[in-house]
C-alpha cells in the first residue's frame, strides 16, 4: 500500500477545498437558510405536524441529504475529471500507486468535504429548528456511507465524462429530480397511491427515509431496506470500478 | 549486465485503429543516455507512455529493472521520472507544494532538502512560492523537469524537453543532465533537435511510422553512416576547359558546383584509403590552381533524413 501517495492526493484535493472556502461553505448555508424560511415558516406555518413532527425537523434529514447528494457526487467528479482535462492525470497514471489508492484517495477527500458541509448544514438547520437525534450511530452510518457511495458515483462520472456537460448532466438532471421526489419535503404518504408506487422505485427515497428514521423512529420504509438498498448500490459501483480498473476504460486507452 | 529497459515487440493500436506502434524491440543499458528521433507522429510518446504506465500495450512486454510494467507497475514506476511533452500544470498550486505532491505521489517520506536542491539546481528556488499559472513557459518546463526529480529516479525521460525553451533553461538542463548522468542516471530523450542528440545523447535510435529503423551508438553512426566530402575551391572555373573534366580526374565521380569553381569529391573517412592525396595530385597534373580547400562531415540530421525519406 502505497500511503504517502493516498495522502499526497487527498491532501491535494483538500487544499483545493480550502482555496475555495467561502464558495464551498457559505453557499450551502445561504441555500439551507433560504429553504428553512420558503418551506419552514412560509409552507411550514400552513403543514401542522407530520407524524407528530414539525415540518421543519421533518424537513431537515432531507436537505442534509440534498447537500450530501450534490456535494459528493460534485467533488467526486470534479476531483478525477479535472486532472483529466488538465492533462496533469500523467502523474498519477505513471505514478507506483494502484487504481485502488487512487479511488481513496479523490474519493476520501470527495467524501470528506461532503460531510463537512453536510455537517455544517446540520448545525445551521438547529438554529431554526429544534432538533433531536434518536440514533445518533445509526444516523452516522447512513451519512458516512451515503457520503462515500455518492463520492465514488461522482469519481465514475468524473472518469466516463468527455467534456464538461456530461460531467453536469447527471448532477444537474438527474440528482435533484431524485431528492426532489424522494420525500424531502413531504411524506410520501401524502401522495396519491399512483405516485407512491412510482416513488418507491426512486433510489434516493429510501437515503432519505432511513436517515430521517435515524433522527425521528419515523420512516416510509423498513431502515434496513434502506441499509440495503445503499449497500447494493454501492456494490454496482464498486463492479463498475472493478471494470474500469482492469480496461483501463477512458484511463489509460 | 542486464538492460534496465527491456522492450520486446511492442504493439499499439488505439480504439480509432490507428497503430501507432507495429512491433517494437530495442533495449537500453543502465546509465546510458538514448535519443530517440522520428518526425510528429512517429510513436515516440506512445512507446514512452506504455514503459511509464501511462498507456497500456495491446500486445508486447516491457521490463523495467527486470520487473513487468503492467505486472509490477509498483517496482516501475518507483524509480521512473517523466517530463511530459505538454506543459500541463495544476495553475492554482505552488511550485514547492506541486513538487513535493509529485515526491508523495511515488512513495517517499517528504525530504525538504531534496526539493530544495532540485529547485535550486533548475534555478526555481526564488519561485517556490509563486502559483504555477504566474510562471512563464519556460518556467513551467522547470516545474515539470522538478517534478520528475523529486523522487530522485534511476531512469529519467524527457519528451521533447528542449521544445520552446531559451538558450538559457537548455544549458540548465543539460547541466542537470550531465550531473544525473555522472550520478548513473538513465536518460531517454526524445526529440527533433538533432544538434542535441548529437551533443549529448551515447546512443540514437530512429523511430518512424511506429517501428525503430535503427539503434546504434551515435559514434559508430556517423562513422558507418557519415560520409565526408571534400570541397576544393578553384582560382579560375573549369567551365572554360573543353570537354568537361580534365581525364585524370575522372575517376574520382567529381561534381562540380559554383559554375565550375567547386569540386566536390565524397569519401569514405573510416577507409584506409581515402584518395585524397592521388586526387590532389591529380588537379595539380591537371593545371588547375587550387584557392582553398574544406571538409564537410555529414550531421546526425542528414543521416536522419535519408534514412526516413529511404522509408517513405
Amino acid at each position: 500500500m502505497n500511503f504517502e501517495a493516498v495522502k499526497a492526493i487527498y491532501l491535494f484535493e483538500m487544499a483545493r477545498t480550502r482555496r475555495t472556502l467561502l464558495q464551498s461553505v457559505v453557499s450551502p448555508v445561504i441555500s439551507t437558510s433560504l429553504y428553512f424560511i420558503v418551506f419552514g415558516a412560509a409552507v411550514g406555518s400552513r403543514i401542522q405536524q407530520i407524524e407528530g413532527v414539525s415540518y421543519g425537523a421533518f424537513i431537515t434529514p432531507g436537505l442534509i441529504m440534498l447537500t450530501l447528494l450534490t456535494q459528493c457526487i460534485g467533488n467526486g467528479s470534479f476531483g478525477i475529471y479535472f486532472p483529466k482535462f488538465t492533462g496533469t492525470i500523467y502523474e498519477i497514471l505513471s505514478s507506483p500507486i494502484s487504481m485502488t489508492e487512487i479511488v481513496l484517495g479523490y474519493v476520501g477527500a470527495a467524501a470528506t468535504k461532503g460531510m463537512m458541509i453536510g455537517l455544517i448544514i446540520l448545525g445551521t438547520a438547529s438554529l431554526f429548528v429544534d432538533l433531536h437525534i434518536a440514533h445518533p450511530f445509526v444516523m452516522l452510518v447512513f451519512f458516512v456511507l451515503t457520503a462515500v457511495t455518492f463520492s465514488l458515483f461522482g469519481f465514475l462520472i468524473g472518469i466516463w465524462a468527455k467534456d464538461f456537460e456530461q460531467l453536469n448532466l447527471i448532477p444537474m438532471l438527474v440528482i435533484p429530480p431524485l431528492v426532489f421526489l424522494g420525500g424531502s419535503f413531504y411524506s410520501v404518504s401524502m401522495l396519491p397511491p399512483f405516485w407512491q408506487a412510482v416513488s418507491h422505485a426512486n433510489p434516493v427515497l429510501y437515503l432519505i427515509s432511513g436517515f430521517r428514521w435515524s433522527f425521528f423512529e419515523i420512516s416510509e420504509v423498513n431502515p434496513l431496506v434502506s441499509f440495503a438498498i445503499i449497500l447494493v448500490f454501492l456494490s454496482v459501483l464498486m463492479g463498475l470500478l472493478l471494470w474500469i480498473f482492469r480496461t483501463g476504460y477512458r484511463l489509460r486507452n | 549486465m542486464a538492460p534496465i529497459v527491456s522492450v520486446s515487440n511492442l504493439v499499439k493500436t488505439y480504439g480509432s485503429g490507428f497503430q501507432a506502434l507495429k512491433g517494437v524491440s530495442l533495449e537500453i543499458e543502465e546509465g546510458e543516455i538514448l535519443a530517440l528521433l522520428g518526425p510528429n507522429g512517429a510513436g515516440k510518446t506512445t512507446l514512452i507512455s506504455i514503459i511509464c504506465g501511462i498507456v497500456n500495450p495491446t500486445s508486447g512486454t516491457v521490463l523495467v529493472n527486470g520487473h513487468d510494467v503492467v505486472r509490477d507497475f509498483r517496482a516501475t514506476r518507483a524509480i521512473i521520472g517523466l517530463v511530459p511533452q505538454e506543459l500541463t500544470t495544476d495553475q492554482f498550486e505552488t511550485v514547492w507544494n506541486t513538487v513535493s505532491f509529485s515526491r508523495g505521489l511515488h512513495g517517499k517520506k517528504a525530504n525538504p532538502a531534496h526539493i530544495e536542491k532540485v529547485l535550486r539546481d533548475l534555478s526555481l528556488w526564488d519561485k517556490k512560492d509563486n502559483m504555477l499559472r504566474e510562471l512563464s513557459g519556460g518556467m513551467k518546463r522547470r516545474v515539470l523537469i522538478a517534478k520528475a526529480l523529486s523522487h530522485e529516479p534511476r531512469i529519467l525521460f524527457l519528451d521533447e524537453p528542449t521544445a520552446g525553451v531559451d538558450v538559457n533553461l537548455r544549458k540548465d538542463m543539460w547541466k542537470v543532465v550531465q550531473t544525473l548522468r555522472e550520478g548513473g542516471v538513465t536518460i531517454i530523450l526524445t526529440t527533433h533537435y538533432i544538434e542535441e542528440a548529437e551533443e549529448i545523447a551515447d546512443r540514437v535510435g530512429v523511430i518512424h511510422g511506429g517501428e525503430i529503423l535503427l539503434i546504434e551508438e551515435k559514434s559508430a553512426l556517423m562513422k558507418t553512416l557519415g560520409r565526408k566530402q571534400l570541397r576544393i575551391e578553384l582560382a579560375e572555373p573549369i567551365t572554360t576547359l573543353e570537354g568537361g573534366l580534365p581525364p585524370g580526374l575522372e575517376p574520382y565521380r567529381l561534381t562540380l558546383e559554383e559554375a565550375g569553381t567547386r569540386l566536390i569529391y565524397d569519401y569514405d573517412a573510416a577507409s584506409g584509403r581515402t584518395g585524397i592525396t592521388t586526387l590532389l595530385a591529380a588537379v595539380a597534373e591537371a593545371g588547375l590552381r587550387i584557392k582553398d580547400i574544406s571538409t564537410r562531415q555529414s550531421t546526425l540530421e542528414d543521416i536522419f533524413v535519408e534514412l526516413v525519406e529511404k522509408r517513405a
